[in-house]
């Protein structure tokens, strides 16, 4: 993958059912009802079971990871969950769409990169940004 | 039960380091998907030149668990973890982490706000190896909204 400034970085798509929640719960040990109750979830007035933030965010990881073609490339990483990802309970799950753009390449090697996720038809992240150390 | 900014500043520390295994790396990359060999196979990490099984860049958030636990669970501190959403999250690396890290959590409680109904907590966490080595910071906000 060339991490030159302006390049995109081709988009991925995830698919993310409750199978995936549970099994993230598990081995992150965030086991917050709301990721797996729609009882709870919609009695603090979410619209159903929601994603965990960060299982959002690890599949930012994973898409970075995959254009770097090396774990220890990302350097930094940051986000805000501005809106939820919600996730019905069908074997359909929902799609999670991750791109992004390179905004600057520093002098040191350094690729900063504006990440963007989309989860029906909106964005679910703000100010998602990562750095890149280009191998 | 209102927060207590009077917790700014306050510093969580674990009493047991955080011993990184490679089955818990595979665990996790398993759980997000995540494919590439040297989340799950030594020999393919050393290939790449690691010393071991080389953890996803998000595996940090089970290393801070506990500290993030100790905060939440903080009788004082008055956050109302039931109502809590995930605001935001930052990680600075000053490394990997490896299978066989045996890591530290020193927390801090770097902003704490109440208003409009809002309460706001954003922890920084420095992840540490017992020589003092910084493997990575981990910044997050949470945000509890008051009953209605």
């Amino acid at each position: 993958m060339e991490l030159v400034a302006g390049a995109e970085l081709p988009a991925r798509t995830f698919v993310v059912t409750r199978a995936d929640l549970v099994r993230y719960a598990g081995a992150s040990l965030d086991f917050n009802p709301i990721h797996w109750s729609d009882r709870v979830a919609t009695n603090v007035g979410l619209p159903g079971v929601i994603a965990h933030g960060m299982y959002t965010m690890a599949l930012v990881g994973r898409a970075l990871v995959g254009w770097a073609g090396d774990p220890a490339a990302v350097r930094e990483l940051s986000v805000r969950f501005t809106r939820p990802v919600v996730v019905p309970d069908d074997d359909n799950g929902v799609e999670v769409t991750i791109s992004a753009v390179v905004r600057a390449v520093a002098d040191t090697g350094d690729v900063q990169v504006d990440v963007t996720a989309v989860s029906g038809g909106e964005k679910v992240l703000g100010q998602a940004k990562a750095v890149l150390r280009r191998g | 039960m209102a927060l207590n900014l009077a917790f700014e500043g306050r510093r969580f520390a674990p009493a047991l380091p955080y011993r990184v295994g490679r089955e818990k790396i595979r665990e996790f990359a398993d759980a997000i998907g995540a494919t590439e060999a040297a989340y799950r196979d030594p020999a393919a990490a050393r290939e790449l030149g690691y010393p071991d099984v080389i953890a996803p860049p998000t595996f940090p958030v089970v290393i801070t668990m506990p500290v993030a636990r100790m905060i939440a669970d903080e009788p004082e501190l008055g956050l109302d973890y039931s109502r809590v959403v995930h605001a935001e999250q930052r990680f600075a690396y000053g490394r990997a982490v490896f299978a066989g890290d045996e890591l530290t959590c020193e927390a801090v409680l770097e902003k704490l706000s109440s208003r409009a109904g809002l309460d706001s907590v954003t922890f920084r966490v420095e992840i540490l190896t017992a020589a003092g080595e910084a493997v990575a910071t981990v910044w997050t906000k949470l945000v509890a909204r008051a009953e209605a």
